[in-house]
């Protein structure tokens, strides 16, 4: 074995758990029996034994996982770009050939996992054996390196020449054979861990993660309350997905495709006119999700106004106006919370005010208390109240008025867009304008102004 | 010995009792706790889903490629509009993009700058970047954490030529480690931060004040998500502890957690509906928990997924959840039937973050490959 690096202890290999896994498989591969069939390759004069071929390794992941040959020469070249497996023939570049290509699986010692600092000093006396064996040429970039090092660590130059010179004489030792696939399994560790510029660094992680200091306290705390909580039944939750997903199937586009086309494949933004925020004609699809749910009816602007035109006939428009202004000061400016709860209190609340919503007397005295230290989550309760009433009582019976039934049967249904029939004339894409273009929306009032200003083309 | 010694010594021996009394305890009630969960889990998602009808073949292909970054893309946003992107880099660019016309509408740089959070505000008129910034005398060689600031800024967004888009920015959030995650909550009032430092924060955009901070992870939190509930009270985050937890943003109190991954949570995403979220991990599984069964109800896993998921979103119907992974792929998932759907190529380097558009039409990936890439 080449007088390799002196490993320290590695870093824990839990840390990088693509690692392990990676070689659990590459250590399946080389099962004598369910393995990859190993056979010898001829190198120029010299037999290499148990080298795999690279189309081999392909048809073995494919068989072995049941994916796609695509697929399974994706994983098959992430093996190789992480030094798992090594070619033998043109060991400059870590890719994986899915034909006769010879390759070979990196020994364990050279295992990425064992994240060793690779040093620079290593790296040195690597290079420099490079440079002085009489075949060995360095790349660009790895001149780039010898030179960069060499002003670097010159003090110590000797040293790296000295060793560099003994591991070659110790390498003469040992069979040609021998001789050159230790040296594969060599440039691939520093394929790996110096890559040539362009070539991605595998190693590379996200910003240093921190370790895991528990906090026992916080989950005796947490538990504690967790075991008193109600739970429903799985198969009642599980059966609610079901029942969502197939709701809202026909109205998800990656799903289901969307009509006159998705502008994304079409290169035509119709659709998206179609569908703009505040539209005079909404679509069918959209003017039945105002019937899924409330909440998907008041997110809606164009939905919104019909429900407050909706309430206004009814005489209880005021209880969607104090629901909003109620958002307005839950997510407004800190500065402005003291004077937003003010304005609803003397709009909606106050004895004999202009829209007064009608409140159990309970809600309303914890209400009215809360309002002497004015914070912004003050209305929370009263809010609650009145979105559960419109929810429970109003909006049912929005849904089966005639308002509704109208809109629904004046919806329509856009024609699909014929497909073109030259794939080369491109449509103009055309720009739209910024929402931080248009002027800023009137900010609507606790009196309840156009509802919901999020001024978005 | 001398007494003061022995006292000491004494000292640490109850500290270490205590730590040690605390773990176990802390151990019994988990496990109770895993009990309980367990008595109402009567049937598994995929055995319900088995009168569902499969989904077709799926072509996804990608639809627009924005380049202009010169660096890992770190994250990125879609503006209401549903069709306008802000991403940003490792190099310390933020980008807006009309992402339908690939043209750019905006950018800053901020040199000696890591901007590993961005978030479109609701208004669509400006967006807020979270970033770590370096001393430019000392550029870091590796992720070296001797860095100055680690804040959050909201940027106007402007047309103007003559204005400086940095000029007008707000200062909003300061963590004392890296800003990993951002999002405003139903207004461009305030925002919600998660950062290596351990906590979630909500912040008054205008002031700068602090509204409300969240403790209780134990390590770095990752990646946050606002829930789509009907009383906008809570969201959820997941972080180096292997913990997802849900909080009450008005209390500051944890909610719910869920502790089954075996490896750092990187992305976290409600389900539609809001009774449920799944989440990516760098133990190359995207796992569904559902909040009222207060249980984790479904693993995303395949043998021959490696390597982790480090984002996640859900079409608007919920029936396909999109995880993007660190080996450059993307796969989909049927949520229902828990079987892979497609796996997406087209990325040179591991996807950082995924979102699907606003109005479902599309999802956006962005890669360390320092591309961004829309698909339908």
């Amino acid at each position: 074995m080449a007088a390799g690096p002196a490993p320290p202890p590695g870093r824990p290999r839990a840390q990088m758990p693509h690692l392990r896994k990676m070689e659990r498989v590459v250590v399946s591969m080389q099962d004598p029996d369910q393995g990859v069939k190993m056979r010898s390759q001829r190198l120029l004069v010299t037999v290499i034994p148990h080298a795999v071929t690279g189309s081999d390794v392909v048809q073995w992941l494919t068989q072995k996982f049941c994916v796609s040959e695509e697929e399974a020469r994706h994983l098959g070249a992430v093996l190789v770009q992480h030094g798992y497996i090594y070619p033998l023939r043109d060991p400059r570049s870590l890719v994986l050939r899915p034909d006769e290509t010879p390759y070979r699986f990196q020994t364990p010692y050279f295992w990425t996992s064992t994240l060793w600092p690779a040093a620079e000093l290593d790296y040195a006396i690597y290079l420099a054996k490079k440079n002085i064996r009489k075949q060995g040429t360095l790349v660009d970039y790895e001149k780039e390196y010898y030179d960069r090092l060499h002003t670097k660590i010159n003090h110590a130059w000797d040293l790296v020449l000295m060793q560099a010179r003994e591991q070659l004489r110790a390498a003469k030792q040992r069979r040609k054979g021998d001789r050159l696939v230790i040296a594969c399994q060599e440039q691939t560790y520093w394929l790996v861990n110096r890559p040539p510029p362009g070539a991605p660094s595998v190693l590379e992680q996200s910003p240093g993660r921190g370790s895991c200091a528990a906090s026992h306290v916080h989950m005796i705390e947490y538990c504690r309350r967790a075991l008193g909580r109600t739970r429903v039944k799985s198969s009642v939750c599980l059966e609610a997905y079901l029942s969502f997903c197939s709701q809202r199937g026909p109205h998800d586009p990656l799903v289901s495709g969307c009509l006159p086309s998705n502008p994304w494949i079409s290169d035509n933004d119709a659709y998206w006119v179609m569908n703009a925020p505040t539209v005079v004609a909404p679509t069918k699809l959209r003017v039945e999700r105002w019937g899924f749910s409330f909440r998907e009816l008041l997110e809606d602007p164009v939905g919104r106004a019909h429900f407050m035109d909706f309430l206004g006939k009814e005489f209880s428009g005021e209880n969607l106006s104090f629901w909003e202004a109620c958002e307005e000061l839950r997510y407004g400016a800190q500065a402005q919370v003291p004077t937003l709860v003010d304005a609803v209190y003397q709009q909606f609340l106050a004895p004999g005010a202009a829209r007064w919503v009608n409140i159990d007397s309970r809600t309303m005295e914890r209400t009215l208390e809360g309002l002497r230290q004015p914070h912004r989550y003050v209305l929370d309760d009263a809010q609650l109240h009145i979105y559960m009433l419109m929810k429970k009582d109003s909006y049912p019976r929005f849904l089966k008025s005639d308002m509704y039934k109208g809109l629904l049967a004046e919806a329509g249904i856009p024609l699909e867009t014929k497909k073109r029939v030259f794939p080369f004339s491109r449509r103009p894409r055309h720009s739209g304008p910024s929402p931080a273009l248009l002027p800023a929306p009137v900010e609507p009032t606790a009196a309840g102004g156009p509802g919901g200003g999020d001024g978005v083309a | 010995m001398s007494p003061r010694h022995r006292q000491m010594a004494t000292e640490a021996l109850h500290e270490n009792e205590t730590l040690a009394s605390l773990k176990s305890e802390a151990e019994s009630l988990k496990g109770k706790l895993e009990e309980e969960r367990a008595k109402l889990h009567d049937v598994e998602l995929h055995q319900v889903a088995e009168r569902v009808e499969a989904l077709g073949q799926f072509v996804m292909k990608t639809r627009r490629t924005l380049k202009g970054h010169g660096n890992k893309v770190l994250c990125m946003d879609w503006c209401k509009d549903k069709r306008r992107i802000v991403s940003s880099s490792q190099d310390g660019k933020v980008i807006v993009w009309d992402s339908f016309t690939t043209n750019k509408e905006h950018a800053v740089t901020m040199p000696c700058t890591w901007v590993m959070a961005c978030a479109y505000a609701p208004s669509g008129c400006a967006i807020a970047c979270g970033f770590k910034q370096f001393s430019c005398l000392s550029l870091p060689s590796s992720w070296d954490y001797s860095g100055l600031d680690n804040k959050c800024s909201v940027y106007p967004l402007t047309f103007d030529k003559n204005e400086n888009m940095a000029a007008k920015k707000k200062s909003v959030a300061m963590h004392t480690n890296y800003l990993s995650a951002c999002s405003f909550t139903n207004s461009d009032m305030q925002i919600l931060t998660a950062s290596g430092d351990g906590t979630c924060a909500l912040w008054d955009v205008e002031s700068g004040q602090l509204l409300q901070s969240f403790h209780g992870h134990g390590a770095d939190v990752l990646c946050l998500d606002l829930a789509p509930s009907e009383t906008g009270n809570t969201f959820v985050s997941g972080g180096c502890d292997k913990k997802a937890m849900v909080w009450d943003m008005r209390s500051g109190q944890c909610v719910q957690a869920f502790e089954t991954h075996e490896s750092d949570i990187n992305s976290v995403r409600y389900y539609p509906s809001g009774d449920a979220f799944a989440s990516g991990s760098d133990d190359a599984t995207c796992r569904l928990y559902d909040l009222r069964a207060d249980r984790e109800v479904a693993i995303y896993s395949k043998e021959s997924i490696i390597f982790g998921a480090s984002s996640v979103d859900f079409s608007l119907s919920g029936r396909l959840l999109f995880a993007g992974y660190n080996d450059y792929t993307i796969n989909v998932w049927d949520v229902l039937k828990g079987s892979r759907v497609s796996i997406l190529f087209g990325h040179e380097n591991r996807v950082s973050t995924l979102r699907v558009s606003p109005d479902g039409t599309a999802f956006c990936s962005g890669s360390w490959d320092h591309t961004l890439r829309v698909w339908a």
